[in-house]
């Protein structure tokens, strides 16, 4: 299914011959929108996006990896011979998310503790792998981190979004900022939400990704 | 009076015998149902959404996927233990382990290549894709996150790896029978399939607490 997408995705972009740089931006948030479009990258999606900070804080740092390492792998693509350029890419990816990894831990410990065991799995993320593969192995170093920025900033946005409406629907609150949609009730006099804690646990996540993706298809093909 | 203080100590004694044995089944069970590596961790869904249209396909990649987890965990352990640990390179974790299952899946490929050919070619089309599934990665980097002994590792790796299979086999059959359904135009294809894998999630919520 993979390598189908990707070959679909890269005789896109050659049928499309010379983009001009914003239009590589901007096909990277709508009409190659990693997570509604593509459907890569499924495992963070899901996984992070309990509330909308989360997903913002794993959608930049996917992105900050994206940018840097198409930058890198499209500068060093003719010095990779091209039987061991998938493991080259992996190690480049591997090297940015190690220092991703690390720059979290130091300034925001936090967002780094919520995310947990997705961070270091930025490096199997098939967005990332994908884009090396299928833009920055062939195009110049300017158009490739533009592609990361417009990728990146579709897949920081896509799981924004979701991330909002766990929030809103599980917790009642939009980053962090409640909504008061509380009632007090008569018997044990506490506070209480009327929202269903569902939507942040684990169905919540295949739900509303679901119904997004709908959403999403109904609105772009018209 | 010493009979009854040989009986308490006998019971003692097989206390300290069972406790290992239950945290074993702890580890197990919790692996498998509770915090089920698909369904509660959201870790190897491109398999699940992918190969999973079939019960047989994805018993292969169940198999597969196994047998590649409780080989990560054997050479992973000891790497972690006596190479990173003691040099003090911990934050190289990322960059070995993905090397680590790479060079792995890779000789596994050879290797089942030349000893067993029946067996590669029921579970070779699955091996170049298990590089890229984030449950192996994930799952080596959780084992040693709960500081488990070597043991203790290829008993969560094996059991979550077990999970997985129960996962995809699982959804196989409900996505067999949803091909036979008139769905919406709009739910056809993946959303149809994430809102199924909701549903079993929520399902999989009643074994929460189990443990």
């Amino acid at each position: 299914m993979i390598p189908q997408l990707h070959k679909s995705v890269s005789l896109r972009l050659r049928k499309e011959g010379k983009m001009n740089k914003l239009k590589i931006v901007i096909s990277g948030i709508i009409k190659n929108n990693p997570t509604f479009v593509l459907v890569l990258g499924m495992c963070p999606t899901l996984g992070t996006t309990t509330s909308a900070e989360n997903g913002m804080g794993m959608g930049l740092a996917t992105a900050a990896v994206l940018v840097m390492s198409n930058l890198v792998i499209s500068l060093i693509k003719n010095l990779i011979p091209d039987k061991v350029r998938i493991p080259a890419f992996i190690v480049v990816i591997a090297s940015f998310v190690t220092i991703i990894q690390m720059l979290m831990q130091a300034f925001v410990p936090p967002l780094y503790a919520s995310l947990g065991v997705f961070i270091p799995l930025i490096v199997v993320n098939c967005i990332i792998l994908g884009r090396a593969e299928a833009f920055a192995s062939k195009n110049s170093p300017v158009d490739s981190m533009l592609d990361g920025v417009g990728i990146g900033l579709g897949f920081t946005l896509s799981l924004t979004v979701i991330g909002a409406v766990r929030e809103i629907l599980g917790n009642g609150s939009i980053f962090g900022i409640p909504l008061h949609l509380t009632y007090v009730d008569a018997v044990s006099g506490e506070t209480m939400s009327y929202m269903p804690l569902t939507f942040v646990l684990a169905p919540g996540a295949f739900l509303v990704l679901g119904y997004l993706m709908i959403l999403f298809n109904k609105i772009a093909k018209k | 009076m010493g009979e009854d203080l040989n009986i308490i100590s006998s019971i003692l004694e097989t206390k300290e015998m069972v406790v290992p044995a239950v945290s074993y089944f702890a580890i197990i069970i919790g692996a498998i149902f509770v915090n089920n590596v698909v369904l509660a961790q959201f870790l190897g869904i491109c398999p699940f959404l992918g190969v999973s249209s079939k019960v047989e396909t994805s018993m292969g990649m169940g198999a597969a996927v196994t047998f590649v987890m409780a080989l990560t965990a054997l050479v992973a352990w000891p790497i972690q233990t006596y190479i990173l640990v003691p040099l003090h390179i911990e934050y190289m974790q990322t960059i070995v382990f993905i090397l680590v299952i790479a060079a792995l899946v890779q000789m596994v490929e050879i290797i089942l290549k030349k000893l067993s050919p029946s067996l590669y070619q029921a579970l070779g089309i699955f091996l170049p894709l298990i590089t890229t599934n984030c449950a192996v990665l994930g799952v080596a980097i959780l084992m040693i996150q709960k500081e488990f002994n070597l043991l203790q590792s290829v008993t969560y790796s094996v059991a979550t790896a077990l999970g997985f299979a129960l996962a995809l086999v699982l959804f196989a059959g409900i996505r067999e029978r949803l091909d036979f359904e008139d769905v919406p135009k709009a739910f056809k294809g993946i959303p149809i399939a994430l809102i199924t894998a909701g549903i079993l999630a929520m399902a999989f919520m009643g074994f929460s607490g189990l443990v």
